[in-house]
């Protein structure tokens, strides 16, 4: 993975010479976010086999006054968790974000997230080559999407 | 121009030695929908360093809240540890933070 | 508790009404320890420090009751009788009253823009988050023992219940009566204590739904907006003596903004 990322920085700094930050943080995966259904969501970010795990944790309200801020706080005590990615099924682009850890970051995070409609919200962790998953249903009263 | 961004960085965890160091940074964004009828405008990358190295890639879109708080944890870590993030939107629009960690 | 009632649509049956309102406190609490609203207060600590106007001057001098400069709690005790302008004043008039005194800034400029927008906040909303930051916890104790503050206490009870405008409505007509809500938010009745405190402590607050902050001040002025009254001067002296009445019914609860609400 790293390799790729490497090479894909070196080719993107070629050609985006004058934006350096653009060229170190260019990476973003289009067609994972592109995504329509949650399945390509997770293909798109190479999670194929996932296996449930009770050592990753969503913490979040079950209700969510309103769609358009719903905070959900992630952790992971699964060993050796390099990243998490969140999906969030009944959006119209269910890939909402994922975060590499490196170099002593905790496998953490807590953000706030657009819901359009109540939906699961699963979060898939990448530890040690493998994919783990958990997930929790969100209540919305009112969609948060701008539609 | 980029509105206001804040970030406050303290040691967490209890004990005599920090179990971590939490981040919080808010941002300034409309981190527009595809849905809404203004052109998509949202962050797509976050970067946190810590000490110049960097922790966490965040890769995001236009499915995180408009001004978008996160919160981090960094392991370890100690009182005056500089902290940076840095964020990057579709626009090719940036801005960065830094603090020393209280 | 008919916002309650309509959520349980979304529960099964067993879950009941006392479920879903621990969700939704879990909701607030949780929004509120991740607030866009935190950003509003640092920023606005940054510009009550900036140096600005003709005698480019900060704000770090200002007297909000507890003598120049004292910021921590002062909300709390606001509305009050001020001896340097002779009147009752809430936190955004006083915060005019020193951009003027201290920063030799003009009425019409610092007036110019009080009410921002989701793209472009104003300066009076990153302050006023800031203020009321710095009363967190401090338990409400708007003062009535000076004359003028007893006049403003009693004027805004009156204002409350007055009724008027197109529509002939007063704030007691959604606020003066038990198990109202609008859409899905129960309205509290402000004219007792158990609703002034739950709502004065929470206002002003950042709107996800607008993700604006919105101050004291736009608040009563949404209300009379929604009311169909003509729209209420800034910090006018019955705006001030409404919040003075909230305020003083409030009394005793802590401080908990800025709120984060829909």
């Amino acid at each position: 993975m790293n390799k790729i990322r490497r090479t894909l920085l070196g080719a993107t700094a070629a050609l985006l010479l004058f934006k350096p930050f653009a060229a170190l943080a260019a990476a973003w995966n289009k067609d994972a976010f592109a995504a329509k259904t949650p399945q390509d969501a997770l293909k798109g970010i190479g999670a194929g086999d996932v296996a449930a795990s009770k050592d990753l944790v969503i913490e979040a309200p079950q209700i969510a006054e309103n769609g358009a801020v719903v905070p959900i706080e992630i952790s992971s005590a699964i060993p050796g968790t390099t990243s998490i990615a969140v999906v969030i099924e009944k959006n119209p682009f269910p890939l909402a974000a994922q975060f590499d850890f490196e170099n002593g970051a905790l496998p953490y995070v807590k953000l706030n997230v657009k819901m359009n409609e109540t939906s699961d919200v699963r979060v898939v962790a990448t530890a040690g080559g493998r994919r783990y998953a958990a997930t929790k249903e969100i209540k919305v009263t009112i969609g948060g999407c701008g539609g | 121009m980029a509105g206001p961004m804040k970030m406050r960085a303290t040691l967490g965890g209890g004990g005599t030695a920090a179990a971590y160091t939490d981040v919080r940074v808010l941002m300034t964004h409309p981190m527009t929908t595809a849905q809404s009828n203004q052109p998509l405008h949202f962050i797509q990358n976050v970067t946190v360093k810590q000490n110049g190295k960097t922790m966490v890639e965040a890769q995001i879109s236009q499915a995180v809240s408009r001004n978008p708080v996160f919160t981090f944890r960094l392991k370890g870590g100690a009182k005056g540890d500089k902290i940076e993030v840095s964020w990057l939107d579709n626009k090719g629009e940036t801005n960065s933070i830094e603090t020393a960690v209280a | 508790m008919k916002g309650l009632a309509l959520l349980l649509l979304a529960f099964p049956l067993w879950a009941g009404a006392q479920d879903a309102k621990k969700e939704i406190e879990k909701y607030q609490q949780m929004l509120g320890e991740g607030s866009p609203a935190e950003l509003w207060e640092l920023e606005g600590e940054a510009l009550w420090k900036k140096a600005q106007g003709p005698k480019n001057a900060s704000l770090e001098k200002c007297d909000l009751g507890g003598g120049p400069g004292k910021v921590a709690g002062a909300y709390a005790r606001l509305p009050r009788y001020f001896k340097d302008t002779d009147q009752v004043q809430d936190l955004e008039s006083r915060l005019l009253t020193c951009m003027t005194a201290l920063q030799g800034r003009d009425r019409a400029e610092t007036t110019k823009r009080l009410f921002g927008n989701a793209d472009r906040p104003s300066e009076m909303e990153y302050l006023v988050a800031y203020v009321v930051g710095q009363a967190r916890g401090h338990k409400m104790a708007a003062p009535v023992s000076h004359p003028k503050e007893r006049a403003s206490y009693e004027l805004g009870k009156k204002v409350f219940f007055y009724r008027a405008g197109n529509w002939d409505f007063s704030c007691a007509s959604c606020h003066g009566e038990q198990d109202k809500r609008i859409r899905m938010q129960d309205l509290p009745v402000l004219s007792e204590p158990a609703g002034a405190q739950k709502a004065y402590t929470t206002w002003p607050a950042y709107r996800v739904s607008n993700s604006q902050l919105k101050t004291m001040q736009w608040r009563i002025n949404d209300c009379y907006r929604q009311m169909r009254f003509p729209e209420p001067e800034f910090a006018s002296e019955s705006t001030i003596a409404l919040t003075h009445y909230l305020a003083v019914t409030a009394k005793g609860a802590p401080y908990n903004g800025p709120g984060t609400k829909r």
